[in-house]
Protein backbone atom coordinates (compact mmCIF):
# COMPACT_ATOMS: atom_id res chain seq x y z
CA UNK A 1 0.00 0.00 0.00
CA UNK A 2 1.58 3.22 -1.03
CA UNK A 3 1.92 5.85 1.85
CA UNK A 4 2.46 9.28 2.01
CA UNK A 5 3.91 11.44 4.59
CA UNK A 6 1.87 14.01 6.50
CA UNK A 7 3.88 17.60 5.98
CA UNK A 8 2.77 18.51 9.77
CA UNK A 9 2.67 15.82 11.93
CA UNK A 10 4.75 13.16 10.05
CA UNK A 11 2.92 10.56 10.53
CA UNK A 12 2.39 8.43 7.53
CA UNK A 13 -0.93 7.76 6.41
CA UNK A 14 -2.06 5.38 3.73
CA UNK A 15 -3.01 7.24 0.20
CA UNK A 16 -6.30 5.52 -0.11
CA UNK A 17 -7.21 7.06 3.01
CA UNK A 18 -5.50 10.06 2.73
CA UNK A 19 -7.71 10.65 -0.55
CA UNK A 20 -11.04 9.53 0.93
CA UNK A 21 -10.18 11.86 3.72
CA UNK A 22 -10.14 14.94 1.53
CA UNK A 23 -6.21 14.89 1.71
CA UNK A 24 -6.76 16.23 5.08
CA UNK A 25 -4.70 14.02 7.54
CA UNK A 26 -7.05 11.69 9.65
CA UNK A 27 -4.15 11.96 12.83
CA UNK A 28 -3.59 15.79 12.79
CA UNK A 29 -6.52 17.39 10.77
CA UNK A 30 -3.93 19.19 8.75
CA UNK A 31 -5.62 20.19 5.34
CA UNK A 32 -3.17 19.23 2.33
CA UNK A 33 -3.21 21.09 -0.87
CA UNK A 34 -5.97 19.78 -3.04
CA UNK A 35 -6.61 20.43 -7.05
CA UNK A 36 -9.15 22.87 -8.12
CA UNK A 37 -10.88 19.75 -10.18
CA UNK A 38 -10.88 17.27 -6.65
CA UNK A 39 -12.61 20.77 -4.89
CA UNK A 40 -14.95 20.87 -7.39
CA UNK A 41 -15.76 17.59 -7.23
CA UNK A 42 -16.51 17.60 -3.89
CA UNK A 43 -18.25 20.56 -3.84
CA UNK A 44 -21.04 20.55 -6.34
CA UNK A 45 -23.51 18.39 -7.36
CA UNK A 46 -23.24 16.13 -9.49
CA UNK A 47 -22.59 16.71 -13.31
CA UNK A 48 -24.09 20.08 -12.35
CA UNK A 49 -20.58 22.10 -13.38
CA UNK A 50 -21.01 23.93 -16.35
CA UNK A 51 -17.15 25.72 -16.75
CA UNK A 52 -16.72 29.38 -18.46
CA UNK A 53 -14.12 31.21 -19.87
CA UNK A 54 -12.58 28.22 -21.28
CA UNK A 55 -11.59 30.06 -24.19
CA UNK A 56 -8.91 32.34 -22.62
CA UNK A 57 -5.01 31.75 -22.33
CA UNK A 58 -2.36 33.69 -20.70
CA UNK A 59 0.50 35.32 -23.06
CA UNK A 60 3.71 36.03 -22.34
CA UNK A 61 3.04 39.31 -23.60
CA UNK A 62 6.34 41.25 -21.56
CA UNK A 63 8.83 37.63 -22.81
CA UNK A 64 9.32 37.74 -18.88
CA UNK A 65 12.28 35.12 -18.53
CA UNK A 66 14.04 34.65 -14.73
CA UNK A 67 16.00 31.32 -15.07
CA UNK A 68 12.99 30.06 -17.39
CA UNK A 69 10.74 31.94 -19.55
CA UNK A 70 7.36 32.70 -18.20
CA UNK A 71 6.13 30.74 -21.32
CA UNK A 72 7.84 27.70 -20.69
CA UNK A 73 6.69 27.96 -16.58
CA UNK A 74 3.00 28.42 -18.28
CA UNK A 75 3.29 24.75 -20.18
CA UNK A 76 4.99 22.97 -17.30
CA UNK A 77 2.18 24.13 -15.40
CA UNK A 78 -0.37 23.14 -17.73
CA UNK A 79 1.00 20.09 -18.14
CA UNK A 80 1.69 18.97 -14.42
CA UNK A 81 -1.89 20.73 -13.45
CA UNK A 82 -4.47 19.64 -16.77
CA UNK A 83 -5.79 23.18 -16.17
CA UNK A 84 -5.92 26.55 -18.21
CA UNK A 85 -4.81 28.52 -15.33
CA UNK A 86 -4.75 28.96 -11.45
CA UNK A 87 -8.55 29.27 -11.50
CA UNK A 88 -11.60 27.23 -13.09
CA UNK A 89 -14.93 29.19 -13.28
CA UNK A 90 -18.65 28.19 -14.17
CA UNK A 91 -22.05 27.61 -12.92
CA UNK A 92 -23.02 25.04 -10.47
CA UNK A 93 -25.56 23.10 -8.13
CA UNK A 94 -24.56 23.42 -4.08
CA UNK A 95 -27.23 21.31 -2.73
CA UNK A 96 -29.77 22.05 -5.69
CA UNK A 97 -28.46 25.84 -4.72
CA UNK A 98 -27.42 27.16 -8.17
CA UNK A 99 -24.22 29.47 -7.73
CA UNK A 100 -21.62 31.02 -9.87
CA UNK A 101 -18.41 29.25 -8.67
CA UNK A 102 -14.24 29.90 -9.21
CA UNK A 103 -11.94 27.62 -7.57
CA UNK A 104 -8.32 28.45 -7.53
CA UNK A 105 -5.78 25.94 -7.96
CA UNK A 106 -2.39 26.68 -6.18
CA UNK A 107 -0.44 24.06 -7.89
CA UNK A 108 -0.79 26.26 -11.04
CA UNK A 109 2.47 28.26 -10.70
CA UNK A 110 1.22 28.92 -7.00
CA UNK A 111 -2.24 30.11 -7.98
CA UNK A 112 -1.15 33.01 -8.87
CA UNK A 113 -3.33 36.07 -10.32
CA UNK A 114 -2.36 37.33 -13.54
CA UNK A 115 -4.64 38.92 -16.58
CA UNK A 116 -6.38 35.31 -16.78
CA UNK A 117 -7.17 34.88 -13.53
CA UNK A 118 -8.65 38.60 -13.29
CA UNK A 119 -10.17 38.56 -16.24
CA UNK A 120 -12.10 35.03 -15.12
CA UNK A 121 -13.00 36.61 -11.96
CA UNK A 122 -14.21 39.54 -14.28
CA UNK A 123 -16.56 37.31 -16.40
CA UNK A 124 -17.67 35.36 -13.43
CA UNK A 125 -18.72 38.17 -11.80
CA UNK A 126 -20.73 39.43 -14.71
CA UNK A 127 -22.26 36.02 -15.18
CA UNK A 128 -23.81 35.70 -11.61
CA UNK A 129 -25.00 39.48 -12.00
CA UNK A 130 -26.62 38.20 -15.13
CA UNK A 131 -28.44 35.00 -13.49
CA UNK A 132 -28.83 36.66 -10.03
CA UNK A 133 -26.98 33.95 -8.29
CA UNK A 134 -24.66 33.87 -5.22
CA UNK A 135 -20.81 34.10 -5.89
CA UNK A 136 -18.79 31.88 -4.35
CA UNK A 137 -14.92 32.01 -4.64
CA UNK A 138 -12.72 29.43 -3.19
CA UNK A 139 -9.02 31.24 -2.95
CA UNK A 140 -6.04 29.69 -2.73
CA UNK A 141 -2.99 31.85 -3.88
CA UNK A 142 0.50 33.21 -3.31
CA UNK A 143 -0.36 36.33 -4.61
CA UNK A 144 0.01 38.35 -7.92
CA UNK A 145 1.80 36.88 -10.69
CA UNK A 146 5.51 38.11 -11.09
CA UNK A 147 5.54 37.44 -14.75
CA UNK A 148 2.80 40.01 -15.86
CA UNK A 149 5.14 42.80 -14.61
CA UNK A 150 2.34 45.44 -12.97
CA UNK A 151 -0.37 44.26 -14.89
CA UNK A 152 -0.50 41.21 -12.56
CA UNK A 153 -0.79 44.32 -9.81
CA UNK A 154 -3.75 45.55 -11.98
CA UNK A 155 -5.83 42.66 -11.49
CA UNK A 156 -6.26 43.34 -7.84
CA UNK A 157 -7.97 46.90 -8.66
CA UNK A 158 -10.09 44.76 -12.02
CA UNK A 159 -11.13 41.59 -10.05
CA UNK A 160 -11.74 44.16 -6.83
CA UNK A 161 -14.20 46.18 -9.07
CA UNK A 162 -15.85 43.27 -10.61
CA UNK A 163 -16.90 41.79 -7.37
CA UNK A 164 -17.96 45.47 -5.81
CA UNK A 165 -20.50 45.01 -8.89
CA UNK A 166 -21.77 41.73 -7.59
CA UNK A 167 -22.30 43.82 -4.44
CA UNK A 168 -24.14 46.38 -5.40
CA UNK A 169 -26.59 44.13 -6.98
CA UNK A 170 -26.79 42.71 -3.86
CA UNK A 171 -25.93 39.45 -4.56
CA UNK A 172 -24.17 37.42 -1.52
CA UNK A 173 -20.56 36.89 -2.07
CA UNK A 174 -18.91 34.26 -0.20
CA UNK A 175 -14.94 33.41 -0.06
CA UNK A 176 -13.11 30.25 1.16
CA UNK A 177 -9.77 30.65 2.27
CA UNK A 178 -7.46 27.21 2.30
CA UNK A 179 -3.78 27.65 2.39
CA UNK A 180 -2.50 29.41 1.50
CA UNK A 181 -4.02 32.94 0.54
CA UNK A 182 -1.97 36.19 0.37
CA UNK A 183 -0.48 38.62 -1.41
CA UNK A 184 -2.38 40.34 -4.02
CA UNK A 185 -5.48 37.78 -3.36
CA UNK A 186 -5.79 38.39 0.54
CA UNK A 187 -5.13 42.50 -0.58
CA UNK A 188 -8.38 42.20 -3.08
CA UNK A 189 -11.02 40.06 -4.19
CA UNK A 190 -10.90 37.82 -1.18
CA UNK A 191 -11.36 39.98 1.80
CA UNK A 192 -14.21 42.09 0.24
CA UNK A 193 -16.80 39.05 0.62
CA UNK A 194 -19.70 39.39 3.03
CA UNK A 195 -18.89 35.95 4.35
CA UNK A 196 -15.22 34.78 4.64
CA UNK A 197 -14.46 31.59 5.47
CA UNK A 198 -11.11 29.46 6.65
CA UNK A 199 -10.10 26.29 6.43
CA UNK A 200 -7.95 25.19 9.36
CA UNK A 201 -4.21 26.31 9.70
CA UNK A 202 -4.54 27.82 6.08
CA UNK A 203 -2.19 30.95 5.81
CA UNK A 204 -3.98 33.74 5.42
CA UNK A 205 -2.38 37.40 5.13
CA UNK A 206 -0.74 40.02 2.90
CA UNK A 207 2.98 39.41 3.40
CA UNK A 208 4.40 35.80 3.90
CA UNK A 209 6.23 34.45 7.07
CA UNK A 210 9.33 34.67 5.51
CA UNK A 211 9.01 38.01 4.28
CA UNK A 212 7.86 39.39 7.41
CA UNK A 213 10.95 38.00 9.49
CA UNK A 214 13.57 39.44 7.04
CA UNK A 215 11.88 42.48 7.63
CA UNK A 216 11.50 42.92 11.21
CA UNK A 217 14.63 40.50 11.89
CA UNK A 218 12.51 38.67 15.11
CA UNK A 219 10.87 35.13 14.88
CA UNK A 220 7.19 35.15 14.19
CA UNK A 221 4.86 33.65 16.71
CA UNK A 222 4.21 30.17 15.70
CA UNK A 223 0.72 30.48 14.47
CA UNK A 224 0.96 33.74 12.50
CA UNK A 225 -0.80 34.59 9.57
CA UNK A 226 -3.39 31.17 10.72
CA UNK A 227 -6.82 30.74 9.69
CA UNK A 228 -6.97 30.21 13.96
CA UNK A 229 -4.90 33.96 14.32
CA UNK A 230 -7.33 35.59 11.66
CA UNK A 231 -10.03 34.34 13.57
CA UNK A 232 -9.31 35.29 17.14
CA UNK A 233 -8.50 39.03 15.06
CA UNK A 234 -11.70 39.25 14.02
CA UNK A 235 -10.90 38.72 10.16
CA UNK A 236 -12.61 35.54 9.25
CA UNK A 237 -16.29 34.61 9.81
CA UNK A 238 -15.69 31.09 11.15
CA UNK A 239 -12.96 28.27 10.58
CA UNK A 240 -14.66 25.32 8.56
CA UNK A 241 -13.09 21.57 8.00
CA UNK A 242 -12.98 20.86 4.67
CA UNK A 243 -15.44 17.94 4.57
CA UNK A 244 -18.45 20.67 6.16
CA UNK A 245 -17.64 23.27 3.44
CA UNK A 246 -20.25 22.07 1.30
CA UNK A 247 -23.01 21.48 4.38
CA UNK A 248 -22.20 25.47 5.61
CA UNK A 249 -22.10 26.68 2.03
CA UNK A 250 -25.69 25.12 2.02
CA UNK A 251 -26.85 26.78 5.01
CA UNK A 252 -26.01 29.88 4.04
CA UNK A 253 -27.10 29.98 0.57
CA UNK A 254 -30.40 29.13 2.37
CA UNK A 255 -30.61 31.50 4.11
CA UNK A 256 -29.96 34.20 1.45
CA UNK A 257 -32.63 32.98 -0.77
CA UNK A 258 -35.32 34.12 2.04
CA UNK B 1 23.55 25.81 -29.32
CA UNK B 2 26.79 27.88 -29.77
CA UNK B 3 28.80 27.80 -26.75
CA UNK B 4 31.46 29.94 -27.89
CA UNK B 5 28.83 33.05 -27.41
CA UNK B 6 28.86 32.03 -23.55
CA UNK B 7 32.04 33.37 -23.50
CA UNK B 8 31.04 37.18 -24.16
CA UNK B 9 28.66 36.75 -21.55
CA UNK B 10 28.96 38.69 -18.42
CA UNK B 11 28.85 37.06 -15.19
CA UNK B 12 25.81 38.39 -13.68
CA UNK B 13 24.10 36.55 -16.08
CA UNK B 14 26.33 33.93 -17.01
CA UNK B 15 25.24 31.97 -14.09
CA UNK B 16 21.88 31.53 -14.73
CA UNK B 17 22.13 30.64 -18.41
CA UNK B 18 24.81 28.25 -17.58
CA UNK B 19 22.50 26.56 -14.69
CA UNK B 20 19.27 26.82 -16.78
CA UNK B 21 22.29 24.97 -20.10
CA UNK B 22 23.36 22.57 -17.30
CA UNK B 23 19.72 21.08 -16.72
CA UNK B 24 19.14 20.90 -20.46
CA UNK B 25 22.09 18.83 -20.57
CA UNK B 26 21.05 16.85 -17.88
CA UNK B 27 16.93 16.41 -19.61
CA UNK B 28 18.99 15.40 -22.93
CA UNK B 29 20.27 12.79 -21.46
CA UNK B 30 17.09 10.81 -20.36
CA UNK B 31 16.30 8.42 -23.44
CA UNK B 32 12.80 9.43 -24.68
CA UNK B 33 12.75 12.91 -23.28
CA UNK B 34 11.39 14.55 -26.11
CA UNK B 35 8.43 16.75 -24.43
CA UNK B 36 7.71 19.39 -26.52
CA UNK B 37 8.36 22.05 -23.36
CA UNK B 38 12.52 20.41 -23.56
CA UNK B 39 12.39 21.95 -27.48
CA UNK B 40 10.77 25.04 -26.34
CA UNK B 41 13.18 25.89 -23.18
CA UNK B 42 16.27 25.24 -25.76
CA UNK B 43 14.98 27.55 -28.42
CA UNK B 44 14.30 30.28 -25.31
CA UNK B 45 17.58 30.12 -24.05
CA UNK B 46 19.53 30.35 -27.30
CA UNK B 47 17.07 33.20 -27.83
CA UNK B 48 18.70 34.88 -24.46
CA UNK B 49 21.80 34.69 -25.04
CA UNK B 50 21.67 35.86 -28.20
CA UNK B 51 19.81 39.32 -26.68
CA UNK B 52 22.35 39.85 -23.79
CA UNK B 53 23.86 42.80 -25.08
CA UNK B 54 20.57 44.27 -25.18
CA UNK B 55 19.79 43.31 -21.96
CA UNK B 56 22.71 44.28 -19.99
CA UNK B 57 22.09 47.80 -21.87
CA UNK B 58 18.47 47.97 -20.84
CA UNK B 59 19.18 46.51 -17.17
CA UNK B 60 21.69 49.24 -16.48
CA UNK B 61 19.39 51.74 -17.82
CA UNK B 62 16.56 50.49 -15.89
CA UNK B 63 18.61 50.30 -12.81
CA UNK B 64 19.69 54.31 -12.75
CA UNK B 65 15.59 54.71 -13.16
CA UNK B 66 15.33 52.50 -10.19
CA UNK B 67 18.08 54.38 -7.97
CA UNK B 68 16.41 57.69 -9.23
CA UNK B 69 13.27 56.58 -8.46
CA UNK B 70 14.31 55.93 -4.66
CA UNK B 71 17.21 59.26 -4.64
CA UNK B 72 16.12 60.48 -1.12
CA UNK B 73 17.09 64.47 -2.92
CA UNK B 74 14.08 63.60 -4.26
CA UNK B 75 11.32 66.10 -3.76
CA UNK B 76 8.68 64.14 -1.10
CA UNK B 77 5.38 64.42 -0.42
CA UNK B 78 5.57 66.61 2.07
CA UNK B 79 7.41 69.22 -0.82
CA UNK B 80 4.72 68.87 -3.26
CA UNK B 81 1.63 69.79 -0.37
CA UNK B 82 4.01 72.56 0.83
CA UNK B 83 4.83 74.16 -2.94
CA UNK B 84 1.26 73.29 -4.35
CA UNK B 85 -1.48 73.82 -1.84
CA UNK B 86 -2.80 76.80 -0.20
CA UNK B 87 -4.22 76.52 3.32
CA UNK B 88 -3.47 72.90 3.43
CA UNK B 89 -4.82 71.32 6.97
CA UNK B 90 -3.46 67.74 7.80
CA UNK B 91 -5.59 65.43 9.41
CA UNK B 92 -4.88 62.24 11.16
CA UNK B 93 -6.15 58.80 12.70
CA UNK B 94 -8.13 56.37 11.56
CA UNK B 95 -10.86 56.75 14.28
CA UNK B 96 -10.44 53.40 15.64
CA UNK B 97 -6.96 52.06 16.91
CA UNK B 98 -4.34 54.54 15.79
CA UNK B 99 -2.19 56.73 13.55
CA UNK B 100 -0.20 56.14 10.98
CA UNK B 101 2.84 58.85 10.00
CA UNK B 102 3.62 56.93 6.62
CA UNK B 103 0.44 58.44 5.07
CA UNK B 104 -0.34 62.15 5.33
CA UNK B 105 -3.68 62.88 4.42
CA UNK B 106 -5.41 66.15 4.50
CA UNK B 107 -7.46 68.96 2.80
CA UNK B 108 -6.02 72.07 1.00
CA UNK B 109 -6.70 74.01 -1.86
CA UNK B 110 -5.72 74.62 -5.71
CA UNK B 111 -6.51 77.59 -8.13
CA UNK B 112 -9.52 78.18 -4.98
CA UNK B 113 -10.81 74.92 -5.25
CA UNK B 114 -10.57 72.48 -2.04
CA UNK B 115 -9.51 68.66 -3.03
CA UNK B 116 -8.20 66.05 -0.49
CA UNK B 117 -4.80 65.18 -0.59
CA UNK B 118 -3.40 61.91 0.57
CA UNK B 119 0.33 60.84 -0.09
CA UNK B 120 3.10 58.65 1.04
CA UNK B 121 5.60 60.45 3.55
CA UNK B 122 8.96 58.61 3.19
CA UNK B 123 11.33 61.30 5.13
CA UNK B 124 14.26 62.88 4.45
CA UNK B 125 17.01 62.19 6.98
CA UNK B 126 17.51 59.04 9.09
CA UNK B 127 15.66 59.96 11.82
CA UNK B 128 12.54 61.01 9.62
CA UNK B 129 12.58 57.92 7.89
CA UNK B 130 12.24 56.33 11.01
CA UNK B 131 9.46 58.15 12.41
CA UNK B 132 7.69 57.37 8.83
CA UNK B 133 8.46 53.75 8.79
CA UNK B 134 10.18 54.81 5.13
CA UNK B 135 6.52 55.04 3.81
CA UNK B 136 6.00 51.91 4.40
CA UNK B 137 2.12 51.92 5.83
CA UNK B 138 0.43 49.85 8.29
CA UNK B 139 -3.74 49.55 8.03
CA UNK B 140 -4.57 52.18 10.10
CA UNK B 141 -2.59 54.23 7.19
CA UNK B 142 -4.92 52.83 4.60
CA UNK B 143 -8.16 53.15 6.61
CA UNK B 144 -6.90 56.79 7.81
CA UNK B 145 -7.00 57.25 3.86
CA UNK B 146 -10.39 55.48 3.18
CA UNK B 147 -11.62 58.29 6.41
CA UNK B 148 -10.03 61.17 4.27
CA UNK B 149 -11.59 59.82 0.95
CA UNK B 150 -15.10 59.64 1.77
CA UNK B 151 -14.96 62.85 3.58
CA UNK B 152 -14.12 64.14 0.24
CA UNK B 153 -16.87 62.39 -1.46
CA UNK B 154 -19.36 63.39 0.88
CA UNK B 155 -18.39 67.05 -0.02
CA UNK B 156 -17.70 66.59 -3.36
CA UNK B 157 -13.78 67.38 -3.01
CA UNK B 158 -11.40 65.89 -5.78
CA UNK B 159 -8.81 63.44 -4.70
CA UNK B 160 -5.42 64.01 -5.27
CA UNK B 161 -2.64 61.18 -4.44
CA UNK B 162 1.08 61.27 -4.33
CA UNK B 163 2.51 57.87 -4.73
CA UNK B 164 5.59 57.14 -2.85
CA UNK B 165 5.83 53.87 -1.17
CA UNK B 166 8.50 50.75 -1.26
CA UNK B 167 5.23 48.87 -0.07
CA UNK B 168 3.21 47.95 2.05
CA UNK B 169 4.84 47.38 6.08
CA UNK B 170 5.39 43.72 6.29
CA UNK B 171 5.22 43.21 10.11
CA UNK B 172 3.26 40.94 12.49
CA UNK B 173 1.30 44.33 14.48
CA UNK B 174 0.35 44.86 10.74
CA UNK B 175 -0.87 41.83 9.38
CA UNK B 176 -2.55 41.34 13.04
CA UNK B 177 -4.73 44.02 12.37
CA UNK B 178 -6.10 43.56 8.86
CA UNK B 179 -3.24 44.31 6.39
CA UNK B 180 -4.87 42.61 3.73
CA UNK B 181 -8.03 43.92 3.94
CA UNK B 182 -7.33 47.28 5.07
CA UNK B 183 -5.70 47.68 1.70
CA UNK B 184 -8.37 45.89 -0.18
CA UNK B 185 -11.18 48.09 1.53
CA UNK B 186 -8.71 51.39 0.26
CA UNK B 187 -9.02 50.14 -3.27
CA UNK B 188 -12.57 49.35 -3.07
CA UNK B 189 -13.35 52.51 -2.07
CA UNK B 190 -11.48 53.94 -4.74
CA UNK B 191 -14.37 52.30 -6.95
CA UNK B 192 -17.20 53.79 -5.39
CA UNK B 193 -16.54 57.62 -4.62
CA UNK B 194 -17.68 59.60 -6.90
CA UNK B 195 -15.40 62.66 -7.44
CA UNK B 196 -12.94 62.58 -9.46
CA UNK B 197 -9.54 60.78 -8.22
CA UNK B 198 -5.90 61.89 -9.59
CA UNK B 199 -3.14 59.77 -8.61
CA UNK B 200 0.62 60.67 -9.27
CA UNK B 201 3.35 58.07 -8.73
CA UNK B 202 6.42 60.64 -7.61
CA UNK B 203 8.83 58.34 -6.64
CA UNK B 204 8.18 54.73 -5.77
CA UNK B 205 5.07 52.82 -6.57
CA UNK B 206 5.62 49.76 -4.66
CA UNK B 207 2.72 46.77 -5.08
CA UNK B 208 -0.22 46.92 -3.42
CA UNK B 209 0.43 49.72 -1.46
CA UNK B 210 0.38 51.74 -3.66
CA UNK B 211 -2.24 50.96 -5.56
CA UNK B 212 -4.43 51.24 -1.94
CA UNK B 213 -3.90 55.06 -3.34
CA UNK B 214 -3.59 54.58 -6.88
CA UNK B 215 -7.44 53.41 -8.79
CA UNK B 216 -7.19 56.78 -10.33
CA UNK B 217 -9.56 58.31 -13.07
CA UNK B 218 -6.00 59.42 -14.65
CA UNK B 219 -3.09 57.91 -13.40
CA UNK B 220 0.25 59.68 -14.18
CA UNK B 221 3.87 58.96 -13.26
CA UNK B 222 6.98 61.41 -12.85
CA UNK B 223 9.33 60.05 -15.29
CA UNK B 224 12.00 58.92 -13.53
CA UNK B 225 9.27 56.90 -10.86
CA UNK B 226 8.80 52.91 -10.61
CA UNK B 227 5.32 51.27 -10.58
CA UNK B 228 5.73 47.36 -10.02
CA UNK B 229 4.04 44.51 -8.58
CA UNK B 230 6.94 43.65 -6.67
CA UNK B 231 10.14 45.32 -5.70
CA UNK B 232 12.94 43.95 -7.77
CA UNK B 233 14.87 42.51 -4.85
CA UNK B 234 11.56 40.62 -3.28
CA UNK B 235 11.26 38.99 -6.83
CA UNK B 236 14.73 37.95 -7.22
CA UNK B 237 14.44 36.65 -3.51
CA UNK B 238 11.80 34.50 -5.44
CA UNK B 239 11.97 33.91 -8.66
CA UNK B 240 15.88 34.01 -9.09
CA UNK B 241 16.61 32.79 -5.08
CA UNK B 242 19.66 34.79 -5.34
CA UNK B 243 20.22 38.45 -4.91
CA UNK B 244 22.36 38.60 -8.03
CA UNK B 245 19.27 38.79 -10.08
CA UNK B 246 18.02 42.12 -8.42
CA UNK B 247 19.10 44.63 -11.46
CA UNK B 248 17.85 41.64 -13.95
CA UNK B 249 14.60 41.72 -12.31
CA UNK B 250 14.57 45.28 -12.27
CA UNK B 251 14.36 44.97 -16.27
CA UNK B 252 11.96 42.43 -16.89
CA UNK B 253 9.37 43.74 -14.49
CA UNK B 254 8.73 46.67 -17.00
CA UNK B 255 8.77 49.41 -14.08
CA UNK B 256 9.41 52.53 -15.57
CA UNK B 257 6.79 54.94 -16.71
CA UNK B 258 7.33 54.13 -20.41
CA UNK B 259 6.50 50.72 -19.40
CA UNK B 260 3.90 51.64 -18.01
CA UNK B 261 2.26 54.26 -20.43
CA UNK B 262 2.83 51.65 -23.35
CA UNK B 263 1.17 49.19 -21.52
CA UNK B 264 -1.85 51.29 -21.07
CA UNK B 265 -1.49 51.28 -17.64
CA UNK B 266 -0.85 54.99 -16.88
CA UNK B 267 -2.60 58.14 -18.99
CA UNK B 268 0.36 60.29 -18.73
CA UNK B 269 3.99 61.10 -17.96
CA UNK B 270 5.02 64.27 -16.44
CA UNK B 271 8.67 65.14 -17.35
CA UNK B 272 11.26 65.84 -14.84
CA UNK B 273 14.14 68.09 -15.19
CA UNK B 274 17.25 67.20 -16.57
CA UNK B 275 18.93 64.58 -14.82
CA UNK B 276 16.19 63.89 -12.34
CA UNK B 277 13.79 65.45 -10.25
CA UNK B 278 16.18 65.73 -7.55
CA UNK B 279 18.14 68.25 -9.38
CA UNK B 280 15.76 71.02 -9.22
CA UNK B 281 13.14 70.35 -7.13
CA UNK B 282 11.11 73.49 -6.85
CA UNK B 283 10.94 73.32 -10.67
CA UNK B 284 9.68 69.75 -10.42
CA UNK B 285 6.67 71.27 -7.78
CA UNK B 286 5.37 73.51 -10.21
CA UNK B 287 5.29 71.04 -13.00
CA UNK B 288 3.22 68.36 -10.78
CA UNK B 289 1.07 71.87 -9.71
CA UNK B 290 0.52 72.73 -13.09
CA UNK B 291 -0.24 68.86 -14.20
CA UNK B 292 -2.91 69.41 -11.36
CA UNK B 293 -4.53 72.24 -12.50
CA UNK B 294 -5.27 70.61 -15.84
CA UNK B 295 -6.10 67.41 -14.79
CA UNK B 296 -8.94 68.93 -12.41
CA UNK B 297 -10.24 70.73 -15.20
CA UNK B 298 -10.46 68.07 -17.41
CA UNK B 299 -12.97 66.49 -14.89
CA UNK B 300 -14.71 69.88 -14.48
CA UNK B 301 -18.33 69.45 -14.83
CA UNK B 302 -18.36 65.32 -15.37
CA UNK B 303 -20.93 63.62 -13.12
CA UNK B 304 -20.09 61.56 -10.40
CA UNK B 305 -22.08 58.66 -11.53
CA UNK B 306 -19.98 59.00 -14.96
CA UNK B 307 -16.38 59.55 -13.13
CA UNK B 308 -17.15 56.35 -11.18
CA UNK B 309 -17.80 54.02 -13.69
CA UNK B 310 -15.24 55.18 -15.88
CA UNK B 311 -12.69 54.02 -13.29
CA UNK B 312 -14.80 50.36 -13.07
CA UNK B 313 -14.24 50.31 -16.78
CA UNK B 314 -10.53 51.31 -17.24
CA UNK B 315 -9.31 49.08 -14.33
CA UNK B 316 -11.63 46.41 -15.34
CA UNK B 317 -9.97 46.18 -19.03
CA UNK B 318 -6.47 45.84 -17.95
CA UNK B 319 -4.93 42.67 -18.75
CA UNK B 320 -3.45 41.03 -21.96
CA UNK B 321 -4.36 37.44 -23.32
CA UNK B 322 -5.23 35.39 -26.26
CA UNK B 323 -8.66 34.82 -26.91
CA UNK B 324 -9.29 31.23 -29.06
Amino acid sequence: MEKIKCKNCAKEIENEIFILNLRVCPYCNYHHYISARDRLQITVDNNSFIELGKNINSDDFLNFYDVKSYSVRLKEAKLKTSLDEAVIIGEAKIDGNDVAIGIMDFGFMGGSMGSVVGEKIKILSNYCIEKNIPLVIFCASGGARMQEGVISLMQMAKTVSSVNRVKENKIPYITIIANPTSGGISASFATIADIIIAEPEALFCFAGPRVVKQTIKKNLPPDFGTSERNFKNGQVDMIVNRSDIKDTLTNLLKLFKE
Amino acid sequence: MDLKKLEEIPKSYLKEILKSLSKLEKLKKIPFFTGIHFKDAERDLSRKIESYKKVERDTKKVWKIVELSRDENRPQCMDYINGIFDDFVKLSGDRLTGEDKSIIAGLGKINGKTVAVIGHNKGKNIKQRLEYNFGMSIPQGYRKSQRIMRLADRFGFPIITLIDTPGAYPAIEAEDDGQASAIAKSILLMFEVKVPIIAILIGEGGSGGALALAVGNEVAMLENSTYSVISPEGCAAILWKNPSGTKLAARELRLTSRDMFRLNIIDNIISEPIGGAQNAPRRMVKIVKKYIIGALERFDGISGEELKSRRAKKFESMGFFSNE
